[in-house]
């Protein structure tokens, strides 16, 4: 327990995370995973040697080579370039839809657990009601019924994750409801409303950072699996899902690379975000900081 | 020697080095003996015996020194080994009793766990064994017990069902660390007599950890004082305390309330004491309160009718035990609870006309303040200690945080250069005074004291209770001070009352209620507290009783 003086508060938490980092080599792996894919999603169409649309009949389904990294496909379209420039489409998608379902699961699960009562019982009702269906199929029904768009893509994804939010949010501000220090923050002249948000909600959030980054592999395996199956975006965009699923029908006939390396970035992804989950935790759990 | 612990050192590695908890502590113990290890928090009075249990945590290990038991180097064993000794010739009583017990399972089925581990009885005959040993530590009806989980039991229980579980396979050496901190007292001397008593009947060993001198005086035979991982003082506790060699023993036994010392004596060098001020025209009249939790089959009274006054510059005393509604009281006082019936005037205005819920804009709200039992809870985890203090500033008062806060934070004698660390970067008193300074950041004319000095070191405790004493001459705010503890309380009030089960049994003037108290209760909760016996000679009184 040493001391923490203001100017070296900034620093502080820098050294924190750099100490989370050094002791944990996994959550470094992750990081440095996340960066190289957000690096990605921001300069793919930079570091792209092709362009991912431009068709060429005569280099149709090349093998792997030095001109071509990942190899071409049936249209001559060269993998590595759309791999890179669907980067950005799929991170944008998870990103999104678990920006919106976090931050509307979060107001219905905090809500329902600081007040209880009937507002916790409805919310908890239509909670339940989205959980009721086979996630998935209800991604695919709602895309389905709403149009084939990335913002329905988008829409869905929030959706199905929007029980685990609430769920965690409800739990965490629930014990926390009547803690010494929500209590003092009543005296203190705060309304219900400002103990909620600026005292037990900040408290709640690393177990949340946590469901976070669990869900944004989850986020990006749906947005890609949608697109797999037909009801997510269309080709020719670039797009792992779409073509994971163009790249399957070559692999009976052995162009293997046309699906794989597509695999290989979702997998990256989903792997990245979900070890990245106890890194953020203690990073942002200021009670890790000693 | 039984258990001889030589120049022991331990010492944990931290992301900032080394950290030397204990350093060279040398104890012994013969057969039959009871030793109290006596010290205030971080003095690694728990970590010595946990190093002789070998349970020390990951990042803990044993730098040097020697642990003989009964002849064995408990040191070079195992941990194979040193798992057959746990239980079975070592045992421990840890301090939470309910965090020390499974809560999904049956205690008979927890007790039975050791008697099988350690091959003393067979799937056919736990269960008897098992009902035996609750038998042993007085749980009447123990064949009901035995299927009883631990959250059906009280907290005296449980740590009777843990002692049972320390004690199934017949140890040699029991630990016993802070047994009865978090009872109440009336328990704790019921744990205490049960514990003393069954170590005495099976000619057991024991080592009593704790911070209460009182409580060591009463039931070890030797004691050994230890500050900041080394000890400062060994010896017989009557000669120890009659005549403490150590300056820090005789800090300790100063800061202890007792008979007939002012809040100033505690203080070591002894301080005069600060005024009391006059009380004046009353301030808050509670008449006839009550609060009911529940409906129906389910009700519970809480709080069943009392009535009160405090007036301006006064300090009433709520004193009784876990459950006996004194919580509730100041909680609906507080405006956190609306009441079940009754009023709560301030300045003759009901308060109960703005209800709990919106009471947070109320102009009064100001007024009515409270420091909180335990100052690490009641303090945001996220904020720093100028942002909890600035909090209620910026809410309730017309001023600028800036400025006001270092004010309040002189006031309470917080060092300005704290102001900026979390609370988990301030000791126990620091916290403390994070929440008196937020307590008074919106001038109160009355602050409800919620035990606040429980979770406190004794010589802590004194300087916490000389601060409330100065600031209440200083500022003229009338205090509520609830406690368990009777001699806590005398030292700061004019008046007490005591309740029990919702019901106010006695009141009258500090003085008085303990010099002669009227009922029963309050008698027994007087003579449960353990004194040290240098506080005994002090007191005539107090010394013919225990002779």
């Amino acid at each position: 327990m040493s001391a923490t003086t203001p100017e070296t508060r900034e620093r502080g938490f820098l050294d924190h995370v750099i100490y989370v980092l050094s002791e944990n080599p996994i959550t470094a792996i992750a990081f440095a995973l996340f960066a190289t894919i957000v690096l990605v999603a921001v300069f793919g169409p930079i570091l792209a040697p092709y362009d991912p649309m431009e068709s060429n009949a005569a280099r149709a389904l090349q093998p792997p080579s030095a001109d071509h990294w990942f190899g071409t496909d049936n249209l001559g379209r060269d993998v590595f370039s759309r791999v890179l420039i669907a980067t950005r489409l799929d991170l944008m998608i998870s990103v999104a839809a678990v920006a919106l379902s976090f931050v509307v699961g979060a107001a219905i699960g905090s809500a329902a657990g600081y007040w209880g009562g009937w507002i916790d019982a409805v919310t908890g009702r239509f909670v339940d009601t989205i959980m009721a269906f086979p996630l998935f199929v209800l991604a695919m029904g709602i895309v389905a019924a709403m149009g084939n768009t990335v913002e329905n893509i988008i829409y869905a994804t929030a959706i199905i994750n929007l029980p685990f939010y609430a769920r965690v949010a409800r739990a965490e501000v629930r014990i926390r409801r009547n803690a010494g220090f929500a209590q003092a923050a009543r005296l203190s002249g705060n309304t219900d409303i400002q103990v909620l948000a600026f005292h037990i909600f900040p408290n709640a959030l690393p177990p949340m950072m946590v469901q976070i980054s669990l869900n944004m592999g989850w986020a990006i395996l749906n947005a890609a699996g949608l697109s797999f199956i037909g009801l997510g975006v269309r080709p020719p965009t670039a797009e792992w899902g779409i073509m994971v699923a163009e790249g399957a029908n070559f692999v009976v006939s052995g162009e293997w690379w046309l699906a794989f390396f597509p695999g290989l970035a979702l997998m990256t992804a989903v792997f990245a975000f979900n070890l990245l989950g106890d890194g953020l935790r203690d990073i942002f759990d200021p009670r890790q900081r000693t | 020697m039984f258990l001889d612990v030589q120049d022991l050192s331990v010492s944990f590695s931290t992301r900032r080095g080394t950290v030397d908890a204990v350093r060279g502590v040398s104890f012994s113990l013969a057969k039959g003996e009871t030793l109290g290890i006596v010290g205030e928090s971080g003095s690694g009075k728990s970590v010595s015996s946990y190093a002789v249990m070998r349970i020390l945590e990951r990042s803990g290990r044993i730098a040097g020194g020697r642990i003989t038991f009964d002849g064995i180097d408990l040191t070079a064993m195992s941990d194979r080994e040193m798992r057959e000794l746990r239980g079975r010739e070592i045992s421990m009583v840890f301090q939470n009793p309910r965090a020390a017990l499974n809560p999904i399972r049956k205690v008979g089925h927890q007790i039975e766990d050791v008697l099988r581990r350690h091959n003393r009885a067979t799937r056919s005959t736990a269960k008897a064994k098992a009902i035996e040993a609750l038998r042993a530590v007085r749980i009447a009806d123990p064949e009901a017990r035995y299927d009883a989980y631990p959250f059906e039991l009280s907290g005296g229980m449980c740590q009777r069902v843990v002692i049972a579980i320390a004690l199934a396979c017949d140890p040699r050496l029991l630990i016993a660390d802070e047994p009865t901190t978090g009872l109440d007292v009336t328990t704790q001397k019921v744990v205490m007599d049960l514990l003393a008593e069954l170590t005495k009947s099976r000619g057991m060993s024991s080592i009593l950890i704790t911070h209460d001198l009182g409580l060591a005086a009463e039931y070890c035979d030797k004691i050994v004082v230890m500050k900041d991982g080394a000890v400062v003082e060994a010896g017989d506790p009557k000669a120890l305390f009659a005549d403490p060699r150590h300056a820090y023993t005789r800090r300790l036994i100063r800061a202890t309330p007792r008979p007939g010392a002012e809040v100033g004596d505690l203080l070591e060098p002894p301080a005069p004491s600060p005024v009391r001020p006059v009380p004046g025209a009353p301030l808050l009249q509670v008449r006839n309160l009550r609060k009911v939790f529940g409906r129906g089959a389910s009700e519970s009274v809480a709080v069943d009718g009392i009535s009160f006054v405090i007036r301006e510059g006064e300090t009433l005393g709520l004193v009784g035990e876990s459950g006996c509604g004194k919580s509730t009281t100041s909680a609906m006082i507080m405006r956190l609870l609306d009441p079940t019936g009754g009023e709560i005037l301030l300045d003759g205005r009901p308060l109960t006309d703005t209800p709990a819920a919106k009471f947070s804009r109320d102009p009064r709200r100001g007024s009515l303040q409270m420091v909180f039992q335990d100052a690490t809870d009641s303090i945001n985890p996220r904020f720093t200690a100028r942002q909890a203090i600035a909090d209620p500033i910026r809410r309730l008062t017309d001023e600028r945080p800036a400025g006001r806060v270092e004010e309040l934070a002189a006031q309470v004698g917080l060092p300005l250069t704290l102001l900026d660390r979390f609370p988990h970067q301030l000791s126990g008193g620091q916290k403390a005074r994070v929440g008196i300074a937020r307590a008074l950041a919106s001038r109160p004319r009355l602050l409800i004291l919620d035990e606040p000095t429980a979770a406190l070191d004794v010589s802590i405790q004194a300087i916490v209770l000389n601060l409330l004493a100065e600031l209440r001459a200083k500022l003229g705010v009338s205090y509520l001070f609830v406690s368990h503890d009777l001699h806590v309380v005398r030292l700061l009030c004019d008046r007490v009352i005591v309740m029990r089960e919702g019901r106010v049994v006695e009141e009258g003037t500090a003085e008085a209620v303990m010099r002669a108290p009227s009922d029963p209760y309050t008698r027994s909760l007087l003579d449960a507290t353990p004194m040290p016996p240098a506080a005994i000679a002090a007191t005539p009184a107090l010394a013919k009783a225990a002779e």
